[in-house]
């Protein structure tokens, strides 16, 4: 490699593959990249010290707004670590109603990204056809919930809105629509071999560079890892329903279309057991206003992957501390990983196929010790012991988590 | 079979089809009855308490005490109003409800204030107290 050969071409921050402001400089040899620099915080929206300003209720529906695709995933994760402070039990029929929002919002989702992934390839038919069959549970949702994007359907401690038996039967026969568009887009995707033969071999991720790098939801499931936090730590309704974790071995772009088609008729077939198995009760608790003082962390399986909140109460209406690490922050780290080696054609495909969200993403710490002379340089080593032994300390052991893993992942 | 063309047959089938997309606003989308759109103020309900301007998450509402009576306007910011309902659901005195209202766009900036006149109170209780049903975060003011 002759480094005068290189060439530099910044894409973005605005560009037009992108739907969202990023920049990534991509350094070349003739076509080959070689290097991917990323750059991230231009959709810095300070919504963390927002939150610390607004009360619980006004944070709603400030976290709703992080991401308009996974709105609902935000606000359960938020609502669920308040609940945890508060120590509130949902009712049983509420956390079914959420586990089933929460699924619609996936098909939408992942029948968002089919479309987005299918204009990134050339592949535009694809995209018409997928985006009018998502009106479909668009539709839904709004009937539902008031609203297309931004439910706004959680409430501490439970659900705002009851569905009625005539909305159970309108969204089985949507769902029975949607999963016989979704058989065919599976066949769509495995029979049409020109769109096999762009999405195969195209953004490789080894299952170990995956676990090195934490790679999440879809993106590290199309490269084997059985990880799904719907199964792993199940919240809301999950731990009774029956519903398969989707992986995949291709670890390409191709591998990632798999799972999130696969993952779609689990949806499916999610959405049909909370309809049958809906349990009676009330759907809410009353919460208090004031959040006793505590700290809690949750997490969240949305579309793009785990997402993970955590929140500090400090006995007022206000959290002292909220923070946000989305799906995207860890899948975006895998993109360099995935891009080395491939053609510059194929930088937007594997960018899209992490299923990005970039406003979601972006969030700012200052480490504010950093010039006061306390700082200090940790390796990897050491800065994976000191928090084995800070948990430690605080009564978690991981050591049996830890083989649980390592045995699954072999 | 591994062939490409594969959604040719489904193009073909969708050619006499009319588009999917409709006219707006020749012909309008049908919204689902309970859409949150405006929100409506009912004047004689309200009791002044302005628990829904301390929940409102965008400062989009405000009561307003005209004169020396005790009743109440409201004022809302169009623009503002994330239409979230989240008064609705304060409200303790049913004074707010939503309404499937969505064509809110205006010529004027200053049409995007939308003011809902005090209203004298019927001189009987209008209503009984209702339950409502499990709501969270309707806490009464004595709460807080
Ligand atoms: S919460 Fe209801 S009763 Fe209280 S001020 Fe607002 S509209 Fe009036
Ligand atoms: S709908 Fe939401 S944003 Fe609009 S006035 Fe009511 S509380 Fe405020």
């Amino acid at each position: 490699m002759n480094p005068d050969k290189i060439v530099k071409i910044p894409m973005g921050p605005q560009h037009p593959a992108l739907k969202e402001p990023a920049c990534f400089t991509i350094s070349l040899n003739g076509e080959k990249l070689v290097d991917l620099d990323l750059r991230l915080g231009y959709n810095h929206r300070g919504i963390e010290k927002a939150a610390e300003e607004r009360t619980y209720i006004q944070n709603i529906y400030l976290l709703e707004r992080i991401c308009g695709i996974c709105s609902h995933s935000h606000t359960t994760c938020m609502i669920q670590c308040v609940e945890q402070i508060a120590g509130l039990e949902v009712p049983a029929r509420g956390r079914w109603l959420r586990t089933m929002v929460g699924e619609l919002e996936r098909v939408h989702s992942h029948l968002l990204w089919l479309g987005v992934a299918a204009h990134e390839v050339g592949f535009d038919t694809l995209l018409m056809y997928s985006w009018r069959d998502r009106e479909i549970v668009m539709d839904l949702l709004a009937a539902m919930t008031g609203n297309r994007v931004n439910y706004s359907f959680n409430l501490i401690g439970g659900a705002k809105l009851d569905i009625t038996e005539e909305q159970k039967k309108d969204i089985l026969k949507a769902v029975d629509a949607l999963e016989e568009r979704t058989k065919y887009y599976i066949e769509v995707a495995t029979e049409e071999t020109t769109l096999v033969a762009r999405l195969s071999n195209v953004g490789y991720i080894s299952l170990d560079d995956v676990m090195r790098i934490g790679v999440v939801g879809p993106t590290g499931r199309a490269s084997g890892l059985d990880s799904d936090a719907r199964k792993d730590d199940p919240y809301a309704a999950y731990d009774e329903i029956p519903f398969k974790v989707i992986t995949d071995t291709h670890c390409d772009v191709y591998g990632r279309a798999l799972v999130r088609m696969g993952e779609l008729m689990e949806s499916y077939k999610i959405i049909r057991y909370v309809l049958q198995n809906l349990p009676d009760g009330p759907i809410a608790v009353k919460a208090p206003r004031k959040i006793p003082a505590g700290e809690a962390i949750s997490r969240y399986e949305a579309p793009r992957g785990e997402d993970v909140h955590y929140v500090r109460a400090n006995g007022t209406d206000k959290p002292e501390r909220m923070r946000v690490r989305a799906p995207t922050m860890v899948n975006l780290l895998a993109v360099p990983k995935m891009l080395k080696g491939d053609n510059l054609a194929d930088v937007a495909i594997t960018i899209a196929a992490i299923d990005p969200c970039f406003s979601c993403t972006d969030r700012a710490i200052r480490v504010s010790d950093y010039d006061g002379g306390n700082a200090k340089v940790m390796t990897w080593e050491e800065t994976r012991q000191f928090s084995i032994d800070w948990y430690r300390k605080n009564g978690v052991d991981f050591t049996e988590l830890n083989k649980r893993f390592a045995n699954r992942i072999k | 079979m591994k062939k490409p063309g594969k959604m040719l047959a489904e193009l073909f089938r969708n050619v006499t089809k009319p588009p999917a997309t409709i006219q707006y606003p020749f012909r309008k989308l049908e919204i689902p009855g309970d859409s949150r759109g405006r929100i409506v103020f009912i004047s004689e309900n309200c009791i002044g308490c302005k628990i829904c301007v301390r929940d409102c998450p965008a400062e989009a509402i405000y009561i307003n005490k005209p004169g020396e009576e005790k009743i109440f306007e409201a004022v809302f910011n169009l623009d503002e109003c994330i239409y979230c309902a989240q008064c609705v659901l304060s409200c303790p005195k049913d004074a707010l409800s939503i309404s499937p209202d969505i064509e809110l766009a205006q010529i004027s900036r200053a049409s995007l204030r939308l003011v809902y006149p005090a209203k004298p109170k019927p001189p009987q209780p209008p209503k009984e107290k209702v339950d409502k049903p499990a709501e969270g975060n309707a806490a009464p003011a004595a709460s807080a």
